[in-house]
């Protein structure tokens, strides 16, 4: 027997979502504005710090470390300055994000076989791409200096070259670019998931109530879970287009590797999905209006941005703020999506993850559904 | 003749603030009731009680022999609500907007959504918006969306404010074609044109039940004393004189004259003498038989 209530419900939904083209265009756009900001602007990656360059020696063997600089794309050699206040002006002005000071005697020190000191200037004002850089200008240097050692050495007639005690060879795993991009991608999609979809559907179960019509369906022979799920259906399906937009353009568009199993990321998502439609559910059964409703459901959201470790990482976090995130569920959703798509393992090993996310689905689903009455008062 | 609405001290307070105040009454089969009040007199907490909307502080109600409060979902079934914010999705059209409210109650043949669209005369709109609608057809759609499941009580809640008078004569119309096949019917205004059409009124102010009977017995029996149209000038200076007059217990502008309720002991010789004394030329002062908003303004003042 069909079920012409829920049948009813989810057509009428349709039918007022195809209605309201502007909250439509916004759904499917808002994921594509988000995602080529968060893969563009929120880029942790540093390249061509203007690094400015005060090369008192002029000579051959200051080129040389120079070029060791320049050849790294960590740096840009952005000014060639002719004294050190020039150089402090650039990095005042935010002109130059770096300054090498070289010393006059620098040739003569490495010739005559002593170490040769130089000045790495960076601006800190960004931690972020301060660490990074200060990173790379340390291996730059310390490169370069093993370099010269060995030609000191050869020179001296040994013909082994220099081998170091201990080489530590350092492999990337997944993301060898350490490219932010296949960090946010993926993430990206959580958060989709969980905005878009509470705010929406916060806002159709409000609207009835700002409208008044709740008050006519209440007095019909609905059923509370019958109205739920016929006013989440509609929503699932466009939160499920969204999250295939942004895998869609994340992999053209960003390169961001998709090496899991698409069915098993559209299951997990599912999974996850829920807990965004209940999230809506529940602001819905607090809120009165729809204003009240989306800061309702953005309460939930700065605490899911920053403490799931969408954008920093939670090993860096103080011990009781990462207590904390267990209770968030975008965490065991970032952890299986980021694993599915970047080292395409199955699911099978993600059950950490995902039975956390079925128990917080289950909770917050049945927290709305009993706060949601056949009743006004 | 059978009981359809029982309500016994129903009592309703949000906070310190009583909405309901003991209320009981009784309504029978095919009636027509009007519930006459002010807004804010606790027209719509009644009904929302007697719908299982919200529940009651104190006192119980059944309605179709259900109780409100234990067997809200088999009291609904039979009953029709229009709520004072038509129940309209303005971005559906009519026939979509109908379709709905019958997918949800389980009608399903075209036959019935026709023949209701017919009887209230929105044949030939199916297509239009309802925001598109005048507010005497948006009601007109409200109502049938209420009667689509063919209920045999029907709450209407103000379904004529903001309505032209024409379009409100009919919407009453429908209203007594309803009665006519014996279904209930509860209406509420502050129309008190509209309340002489009801069989019953009863007369709501701050949330308590002050009467409830026919017009003609409200008229007769509700009103401590009698009423008098009084044609006099200068109009404003008989208005004064006649509050200032010892046993008038209201005056007031009534079109071309006054209309002044007194104590049953005052009579003609009495007025023409207070006017007289004030130097007020006095055209004529007739009995009249009091007006329902005689009735509610002496009840309700």
């Amino acid at each position: 027997m069909t079920n012409s209530r829920l049948l009813s419900i989810i057509r009428k939904e349709f039918v007022q979502i195809a209605r309201d083209p502007r909250t439509l265009v916004l759904a499917l756009i808002i994921p594509v504005v988000q995602l080529f900001l968060l893969g563009y602007a929120a880029n942790n990656d540093v390249r061509n710090i203007p690094l400015a360059i005060y090369d008192q020696d002029r000579g051959p063997t200051a080129r040389a470390l120079i070029d060791a600089y320049r050849a790294a794309d960590y740096f840009k050699l952005a000014y060639d300055v002719d004294s050190e206040a020039e150089l402090r002006t650039l990095i005042e002005n935010g002109d130059a994000r770096a300054g090498l000071i070289i010393p006059a005697d620098y040739s003569l020190q490495i010739k005559s076989g002593s170490s040769a000191q130089v000045a790495f200037i960076l601006d800190g004002s960004d931690p972020t791409a301060a660490s990074t850089a200060l990173a790379a200008a340390q291996f730059i240097g310390q490169a370069h200096a093993t370099a010269i050692m060995s030609e000191r050495l050869q020179q001296k007639g040994q013909t082994a070259a220099l081998t170091l005690p201990v080489d530590v060879r350092t492999q990337v795993w997944y993301n060898p670019d350490l490219a932010s991009a296949y960090f946010m991608v993926p993430g990206l999609t959580g958060m989709i998931l969980q905005t878009l979809t509470s705010i929406l559907t916060a806002s159709a179960v409000v609207r009835e109530r700002e409208r008044g019509t709740i008050e006519q369906l209440i007095v019909t022979p609905i059923r509370p879970w019958e109205l739920l799920l016929g006013k989440l259906l509609p929503y699932t399906i466009l939160a499920l287009v969204n999250t295939f937009e942004v895998l869609v353009i994340g992999s053209l568009w960003f390169n961001v590797p998709v090496r899991g199993d698409l069915f098993q990321i559209a299951l997990v998502s599912g999974l996850f999905l829920v807990t965004g439609l209940g999230i809506g559910l529940l602001a819905s059964t607090i809120a009165n209006t729809q204003q009240e409703a989306i800061l309702t459901v953005w309460m939930t959201l700065l605490p899911s941005i920053f403490l799931s470790g969408f954008f920093f990482p939670l090993e860096a976090m103080p011990r009781f703020l990462q207590v904390i995130s267990y209770a968030i569920p975008l965490r065991y959703y970032l952890v299986a999506i980021r694993s599915l798509m970047l080292k395409g393992v199955g699911i099978e090993s993600l059950q950490p993850q995902i039975i956390p996310l079925i128990i917080f689905g289950l909770l917050i689903m049945s927290a709305a559904a009993l706060r949601f009455k056949k009743r006004l008062d | 003749m059978s009981t359809v609405i029982l309500a016994d001290n129903l009592t309703r307070r949000f906070g310190d603030f009583t909405a309901v105040d003991h209320v009981s009454f009784e309504a029978q089969t095919g009636e027509v009731l009007g519930y006459l009040g002010p807004n804010g007199s606790g027209k719509t907490t009644t009904i929302r009680m007697l719908l299982g909307l919200i529940r009651p502080t104190e006192g119980r109600a059944e309605v179709m022999g259900f109780d409100v409060q234990h067997d809200t979902e088999r009291l609904r079934r039979q009953c029709g609500y229009m709520s004072q914010k038509f129940a309209l999705y303005d971005e559906l059209t009519v026939w979509e907007n109908l379709t709905f409210y019958a997918g949800v109650y389980g009608v399903n043949e075209r036959a019935r959504l026709n023949e209701t669209l017919k009887w209230v005369g929105l044949v030939g709109q199916e297509k239009t918006r309802t925001t598109a609608l005048s507010s005497g057809w948006r009601q007109r759609l409200a109502l049938a969306i209420a009667f689509i499941h063919r209920p045999r009580l029907l709450f209407l809640d103000e379904p004529t404010s903001g309505v032209d008078p024409t379009a409100r004569r009919m919407f009453w119309d429908l209203i007594y074609a309803l009665a006519e096949e014996g279904v209930t019917v509860l209406v509420t205004t502050h129309y008190m044109d509209e309340a002489e059409y009801c069989g019953r009124v009863g007369i709501m102010r701050a949330g308590k039940l002050l009467a409830m009977d026919t017009p003609s017995n409200l008229k007769a029996k509700a009103l401590p004393g009698r009423a008098w149209d009084v044609f006099a000038e200068p109009l404003l200076k008989s208005l004064a004189v006649l509050e200032a007059t010892p046993g008038v217990t209201r005056a007031g502008l009534s079109g071309d004259h006054l209309r002044a309720i007194t104590l049953p002991g005052v009579d003609v010789n009495a007025l023409h003498a207070a006017l007289g004394a004030a130097g007020v030329t006095v055209a004529a002062v007739d009995a009249v038989e009091p007006s329902l908003e005689d009735v509610f303004l002496a009840l309700a003042g």
